[in-house]
């Protein structure tokens, strides 16, 4: 394998993490905050519908931004109307939440769209386009010299190709998403906020105590949880493809809770797993399968890596994983 | 004393839930401007008009028996199992092996021996979840969704590369023996006078499903085992304080319940395609999680929310087939039936027990 398949490789990689990471660290908001949240699926599910949908119509990819994160936020509000005012079982308030948005994406888009359950394809205004940054060699490039983009690149110096390749020519959101990372480990732990929504998510008894809401900082965590899904959804449909197809999150709402727990609700190592796991399905995308001296590495065990390590983290042999202390379960003021 | 009398707990509350996401349903159907009462009707019609229409109801109620019984079970003792859908799927595998490999003299006896097979293979891939949750505390929920996907990527390499037969194109086993081709119901009813749809799957298997909910019946409340499973789903520390060990319960509760999603496969792998394929299970497993909240991991419950569920699959089913609906708003009904008898129980019940209690004020 030659440096460039490398650098093409993890420039996938950057790709496919990027949902990842806003949806595992929309799962950190939440459970952080002690709520428990296997919906993350299906709001990333309902935000791509709603995102591609409205670019469609609208032809404005902002618009549909807009229209995804709303959609998962209303999904947000659902579970939690369901889990913190009526105090009922977030793991099944979740799973509902993701049938829910298999169902109805489908539904909507037949009846809107009549293709089969998807949008339209987007054009080049409907979606998130690559920005090139200064100095990078990017399509501009390419149409002046009047050569192909992979030609031009191929010739260039590593450093440029690392450049080019790697680190310019992403979407917006690719940038969000790797910001949001330093973001939320400073709401979390350097703000009064981000004190509060730990504590909550530990000893709720202890915030109420203090007098402050434990029901407001709930929600106020899921909302936040709900427009980084509404992004991640959003980004599925118009930034990595153009348009919303059937069940196109395809368990990345899982792998995004599975990467969760391998960071053990932890901004920064969140952002390691991501890439991890963003890492095997690049290649996993790439090659068929994987040759290691001798013995073929089959594709199928690419696609359940990320699940079977969760399992090993979760078995504690690789350090414990500790949940939040009041993670799961409804709080009850005391009268 | 209670806030409420048993009735309501059992009949009236699951009603209201139920029609509450019939409402919304409803409501859904209209906003993508179709009828609902048209829909109503044309469900009805083919899924219980026809032997044809019942026979794929019943088809797909059997399914549903095996999983809601299997997420009943493991509720039961506080378990919440979401990884049927692995669990039946590892069971097909066993279920195939067995009858690819093994010749039988009789459909009886491969029924038996296929129904072993796939029984086994269920409970053992529940087992580690099991033993993960029982002995290092790692949440079964989360280990179970893994072992959902773990069990599809299995399936996918087992039919790719070792069960294929050669020169197949799709991923899927060759067709089993003759001998271990179930009866269907037009078979079984026949000598009897009664004139069942010859195409429709519903199958012997069935039996075995209304046999399995007598069995669950019988396990959880009248013996030991049940109890301590009951004692366990109640308080931890108090099953622990009667000498009843977390531990054994936890593992044997989720080889009973991996065993009956594996049993799955009697009716969907050998009754029905008599081959493996890729996708057999058809999100049955999670179905059964409806099926069980619904049926208030009751047996007889579970037993008519499966038949609930197999009309609204058969019905779903011809509503795609004759009108712009598709089938997916069955996904919906099921995500809204989780969601109110399961999530939003609360909202229905504390209202209801208000109503109780000022009665009962009234009264006395």
């Amino acid at each position: 394998m030659d440096f460039l398949t490398l650098i093409q490789v993890l420039d996938s990689t950057v790709r496919m993490a990027t949902p990842l990471l806003l949806a595992c660290l929309a799962g950190l908001f939440s459970e952080r905050a002690g709520i428990f949240d296997i919906g993350l699926e299906g709001k990333m599910l309902m935000a791509a519908f709603f995102s591609a949908a409205i670019a469609a119509i609208t032809g404005n990819v902002w618009l549909g931004l807009l229209a995804g994160i709303a959609a998962s936020l209303a999904l947000s509000a659902l579970h939690g109307l369901a889990s913190i005012t009526f105090r009922g079982n977030q793991l099944i308030s979740g799973v509902a939440l993701n049938f829910l948005a298999s169902g109805l994406t489908v539904l909507i888009a037949e009846s809107w769209f009549q293709q089969g359950g998807r949008t339209p394809s987007l054009l080049t205004q409907g979606r998130f386009n690559g920005i090139e940054l200064p100095f990078a060699i990017g399509p501009t490039d390419a149409e002046a010299a009047g050569r192909p983009l992979s030609e031009l690149i191929a010739n260039a110096n590593v450093v440029q190709q690392l450049y080019s390749e790697l680190i310019s020519g992403h979407s917006i959101l690719v940038y969000v998403s790797f910001l949001a990372v330093p973001l939320t480990w400073w709401v979390l732990f350097r703000t009064r906020f981000g004190l509060r929504l730990r504590a909550v998510g530990e000893n709720p008894a202890a915030v109420d105590t203090a007098g402050i809401s434990v029901v407001r900082l709930r929600f106020a965590a899921i909302a936040i949880c709900g427009l980084l899904c509404g992004i991640a959804g959003a980004y599925l449909a118009t930034g990595l493809q153009a348009g919303f197809v059937k069940e196109m999150t395809s368990g990345r709402g899982y792998i995004a809770l599975a990467a969760l727990i391998f960071a053990k609700w932890r901004p920064w190592h969140a952002l390691g797993a991501c890439l991890l796991f963003g890492l095997l399905q690049a290649v996993a995308l790439r090659f068929q399968s994987i040759q290691l001296g001798g013995f073929t590495i089959p594709v199928q065990v690419m696609d359940a890596l990320p699940y079977i390590l969760t399992v090993v983290i979760l078995a504690g042999f690789v350090g414990r994983a500790i949940p939040p202390r009041a993670g799961g379960q409804p709080y009850v003021k005391e009268r | 004393m209670e806030k409420m009398p048993k009735w309501a707990d059992v009949v009236l509350i699951p009603v209201i839930s139920l029609l509450l996401a019939a409402i919304i349903s409803a409501l859904v159907i209209l906003f993508i401007g179709e009828s609902p009462t048209e829909a109503l009707s044309l469900m009805v019609k083919g899924a219980l008009g026809s032997t044809y229409g019942w026979g794929y109801t019943l088809y797909y109620a059997t399914n549903f028996l095996f999983t809601g019984l299997a997420v009943a079970v493991a509720a039961h003792a506080g378990l919440f199992n979401i990884g049927g859908e692995g669990q039946a799927m590892i069971g097909g595998l066993g279920l195939a092996i067995v009858c690819l490999y093994i010749p039988f003299p009789h459909w009886s006896i491969a029924l038996l021996v296929a129904g072993l097979g796939a029984g086994l293979f269920g409970a053992a891939w529940a087992a580690i979840p099991a033993y993960l949750q029982a002995k290092r505390g790692s949440h079964i929920v989360i280990t179970t969704i893994m072992f959902n996907f773990i069990a599809a990527a299995v399936l996918n390499y087992m039919l790719v590369n070792a069960l294929k037969p050669k020169g197949a194109m799709d991923p899927s086993t060759a067709k089993f023996q003759e001998a271990a081709q179930l009866p269907s119901l037009h078979e079984i009813l026949a000598p009897i006078g009664i004139e069942f749809s010859k195409s429709a799957p519903a199958n012997v298997t069935l039996f075995v499903g209304l046999a399995a909910c007598v069995v669950v019946w019988g396990l959880i409340w009248h013996t030991p085992l049940g109890h301590e499973i009951r004692a366990l789903g109640k308080s931890e520390r108090g099953a622990v304080y009667a000498g009843i060990s977390p531990v054994r319960t936890i593992m044997v509760t989720m080889l009973i319940s991996g065993a009956l999603c594996g049993l799955m496969a009697t009716n969907n792998v050998m009754g029905e395609a008599e081959r493996l394929v890729l996708n057999a299970t058809e999100g049955a497993g999670f179905i059964g999680i409806a099926v069980a909240l619904m049926g208030r991991n009751h047996p007889f419950g579970v037993f008519l929310a499966a038949i609930l569920f197999g009309f609204l699959y058969q019905g779903g089913a011809e509503l795609a087939l004759w009108t712009n609906i598709p089938s997916e708003l069955i996904v919906v009904i099921q995500a809204l039936v989780i969601l109110f008898t399961g999530a939003l129980d609360n909202m229905v019940r504390m209202p209801i027990e208000k109503i109780f209690i000022a009665l009962r004020k009234e009264n006395a």
